[in-house]
C-alpha cells in the first residue's frame, strides 16, 4: 500500500514539474501565438536568480517567489520591446529570433558565470510512508503548480485585465477599436509568461541545480507539452502535463529515466499526430 | 539556356575546379578543414530545398544528418567496406523522414509545428543515442559508444576494394562531386513540374488544394529527398571525421539554421555559402582566440544567437537574396 501512496506521489509531482516547464510557454503561446523557443533560458535565468539572490544572503524562499519571477518578468518586458514587438505575424522569424536570444543568454550567462553547476539543497527535507523516505518539497512542487494554474486560470477568467486580454487574443482589431491597446495587452502578457517561467525555473533549481545549458534540458518538453495541450493556456497545459507526465513518470519507474523522455517525447508526437489542433483543441470547446 | 541554367552551370563548374584545384594548393590542414565544410554544405542545401521551396520550416533537419552519420560507420564496420555504406545511410535517414514525414503531412501538421515536431525529434535520437555506452549497445561489430560516439569510423575506399582507402585529397573531391550532384538533383527536382507545384503549396496550401494538388505526398516526398540528402552528408561527415551525439544536438541544429537563413531561403546557392562562409569566419575568429586570450573567453553560442538575431532583423531573406536584389536595382 505504502508503495502506491509513494508512487502516486512521484507521478503527481512529475505532472507537476511539467506542468510549471510549460505553464510560462502556455500563456506566452496560447494568448499571443508567439513560440518563444528561448524559454529554456529563461526557466535558467529564474534558477540564477533564485540561487544568486539566496548567495547574497537573502532567505531561499524570498529568492524563489519574489526575485526570480521579478527578474526574469524584467528581462520579458525588456526582450519583448527590443525583439518580439518587431516581428508580431511572422512566426517562422519569432522563432529564429528567439532560438538566437536563447544562445545568447546561454553563452552569456556562461561567460558571466561559468560553466558549472551551482546549486542549493532542497529544503524541508523528508518525511515517512511506511518505509519509504519522501521529500517535503516535492508536495511543494505539486501546492505550486496547482496554485500557479489555478492563479493563470482566475486571472484570464475573473479579471478585467484577464478579460482583455482574452479579448485581444480573440480579435485585436476589435478590441483596439473599443479602446485596449493590443500592443501593451501583448507586452504585459509577454512580461507576465516571462515572469511566470522565472517562477518555475526558480523552483526547480533546488532539485535540478543550474547550468547555463540548462534551457535545453527543458525546452523540448515544454514545447511538446505546451502543443500536445493546444490552444488553452489552463486546460490544454494542464491535461497533456497530465498524460505525458504520467507515461513519462510510469515509464521512468519501469525502466530509465532516459527512456521515460524518450517515451514522453514519443508520446507528444503521437498526440499531435492524432489531434493536430491538442488535447484542448479536440476536448474542450473555449480556450482559455 | 536560360539564366536559371547559367547559374546552376556555374555553380557546378565552380565545384569542378575546386576539386581540380583546391586539393593542389591547401595545405593538409586546410583540405580536412575544406572537406568538413563542403560536406555541411550538402546539409545546408538539403534544409534550403526542404524549406526554402518546400515551405517545411524543419528545424530537425540534424536528425536525418546523424542517423546518416550512424548508419555510414555502423555498416561500414560491419561490411568492412565503405561502398554500400554511403547508400544505406542515405536510405536510413529517407526511411526516418518517410515515417516523420507521413506522421507530420498526414496529421495536417503545419507551418511551425513543423519546426517544433522535428526539433524534437532530433532532441529524442540525441537523448536515446547518448544513452548508449557500455557493450550491449552494439549493433553487429560496432559500438554506439554512447556520449564519446564512434570515433573510428571507417574512411571511404575506392569502390569494392576496402585496401585502398581514400586520402584527405581525394575525400574532398569526392566531397564536392557530391555537393555538385545533390545540387543538380535539386535543380532539376525544382525545375520538373513537381518542384513547381512544390513551391505552389509554399506559397498558397489551400490554393493549391483547391486546384487539385494534394499536399501530402508532395511534402512527404520533398521531406524524404531532402532527408536523403542530409543523410548522404552524414555519412561523408562520418567518412572524413568521426560520428558523435552532438550531430543530433541543439547546438549542431543551431548552426544550420543560421547557415541556411543567412545563406538565404528560397535559393539553393545561398545555403551553401552560408554553410561555408560562416564556418570559414568562425574558423578564422577561433584562431583569434590563439593570438588574444580575451578574445577567447567570447562564447561561440553568443556569437551565433547574435548572429542569427541580426539576420532576422537586418536580412530575414537571407544575405544572398538581399545582395541580388541590391544588384538588381543597381541594373535598373
Amino acid at each position: 500500500m505504502d508503495i502506491v501512496a509513494v508512487a502516486a506521489l512521484q507521478l503527481l509531482a512529475g505532472v507537476a514539474v511539467l506542468a510549471l516547464i510549460g505553464i510560462g510557454l502556455a500563456v506566452v503561446f496560447g494568448m499571443m501565438r508567439v513560440i518563444n523557443l528561448a524559454h529554456g533560458e529563461f526557466l535558467m535565468l529564474g534558477g540564477y536568480a533564485a540561487i544568486g539572490g539566496h548567495a547574497l544572503g537573502l532567505d531561499l524562499w524570498v529568492a524563489m517567489l519574489a526575485v526570480a519571477p521579478l527578474t526574469v518578468g524584467a528581462a520579458g518586458w525588456l526582450v519583448e520591446r527590443l525583439l518580439i514587438r518587431r516581428l508580431y505575424g511572422r512566426m517562422t522569424d519569432t522563432l529564429l529570433a528567439t532560438w538566437g536570444l536563447g544562445l545568447l543568454l546561454t553563452g552569456g550567462v556562461s561567460m558571466a558565470f561559468g560553466n558549472t553547476v551551482r546549486g542549493v539543497s532542497a529544503p524541508l527535507g523528508s518525511f515517512a510512508i511506511g518505509d519509504f523516505g519522501v521529500a517535503v518539497y516535492d508536495l511543494v512542487l505539486i501546492g505550486a503548480a496547482a496554485a500557479v494554474l489555478l492563479g493563470v486560470y482566475a486571472t484570464l477568467r475573473l479579471t478585467a485585465a484577464g478579460l482583455r486580454a482574452r479579448a485581444v487574443m480573440q480579435n485585436p482589431g476589435m478590441a483596439a477599436a473599443l479602446g485596449v491597446d493590443p500592443a501593451r495587452v501583448h507586452a504585459a502578457t509577454f512580461t507576465a509568461g516571462a515572469a511566470l517561467t522565472g517562477l518555475a525555473g526558480a523552483l526547480l533549481a533546488p532539485m535540478t541545480g543550474v547550468v547555463p545549458t540548462i534551457g535545453v534540458a527543458y525546452v523540448a518538453k515544454a514545447f511538446v507539452t505546451v502543443i500536445a495541450g493546444g490552444a488553452s493556456a489552463v486546460a490544454g497545459l494542464l491535461s497533456a502535463s497530465a498524460l505525458l507526465g504520467g507515461i513519462g513518470a510510469a515509464v521512468s519507474y519501469v525502466a530509465t529515466p532516459v527512456l521515460g523522455e524518450v517515451a514522453l517525447l514519443a508520446a507528444a508526437l503521437v498526440v499531435v499526430r492524432l489531434w493536430p489542433r491538442g488535447i484542448a483543441g479536440r476536448f474542450f470547446g473555449a480556450p482559455a | 539556356m536560360t539564366a536559371a541554367g547559367w547559374g546552376h552551370a556555374g555553380v557546378v563548374a565552380a565545384t569542378a575546379a575546386g576539386a581540380a584545384v583546391l586539393p593542389e594548393v591547401l595545405s593538409l590542414y586546410a583540405t580536412i578543414n575544406a572537406t568538413s565544410f563542403v560536406v555541411l554544405a550538402i546539409l545546408a542545401l538539403s534544409l534550403g530545398l526542404v524549406w526554402g521551396f518546400g515551405g517545411i520550416v524543419c528545424f530537425g533537419q540534424t536528425a536525418f544528418f546523424g542517423i546518416g552519420g550512424y548508419a555510414y560507420a555502423v555498416a561500414a564496420i560491419n561490411f568492412g567496406d565503405s561502398t554500400l555504406a554511403a547508400p544505406v545511410a542515405a536510405l536510413a535517414a529517407a526511411a526516418f523522414a518517410l515515417v516523420l514525414g507521413w506522421v507530420m503531412f498526414y496529421g495536417r501538421v503545419g507551418g511551425v509545428y513543423v519546426g517544433v515536431i522535428t526539433l524534437t525529434a532530433t532532441l529524442i535520437l540525441y537523448k536515446l543515442v547518448n544513452a548508449t555506452a557500455g557493450p550491449e549497445y552494439a549493433i553487429g561489430a560496432a559500438r554506439l559508444g554512447g556520449a564519446n560516439g564512434m570515433p573510428a569510423t571507417p574512411p571511404l575506399n575506392l569502390p569494392f576494394d576496402p585496401a585502398s582507402s581514400l586520402g584527405p585529397e581525394a575525400s574532398l573531391r569526392v566531397a564536392l562531386a557530391a555537393l555538385a550532384v545533390c545540387y543538380l538533383a535539386g535543380a532539376c527536382l525544382l525545375a520538373a513540374p513537381f518542384g513547381r507545384v512544390a513551391v505552389a503549396i509554399r506559397e498558397n496550401p489551400l490554393r493549391a488544394a483547391l486546384l487539385g494538388y494534394d499536399a501530402r505526398p508532395r511534402r512527404t516526398l520533398l521531406f524524404v529527398v531532402g532527408g536523403a540528402m542530409a543523410g548522404l552528408a552524414g555519412a561523408l561527415y562520418a567518412a572524413t571525421s568521426f560520428v558523435s551525439p552532438a550531430m543530433f544536438g541543439l547546438g549542431a541544429a543551431a548552426q544550420l539554421l543560421v547557415w541556411t537563413v543567412a545563406g538565404g531561403l528560397g535559393t539553393l546557392i545561398g545555403p551553401v555559402l552560408g554553410a561555408v562562409a560562416i564556418q570559414y569566419l568562425t574558423l578564422r575568429a577561433g584562431e583569434l582566440g590563439v593570438l588574444d586570450p580575451a578574445l577567447s573567453r567570447i562564447d561561440s553560442n553568443a556569437v551565433m544567437g547574435l548572429l542569427l538575431i541580426a539576420v532576422v532583423i537586418a536580412a530575414p531573406r537571407g544575405v544572398w537574396p538581399s545582395l541580388r536584389r541590391l544588384a538588381a536595382g543597381r541594373r535598373r
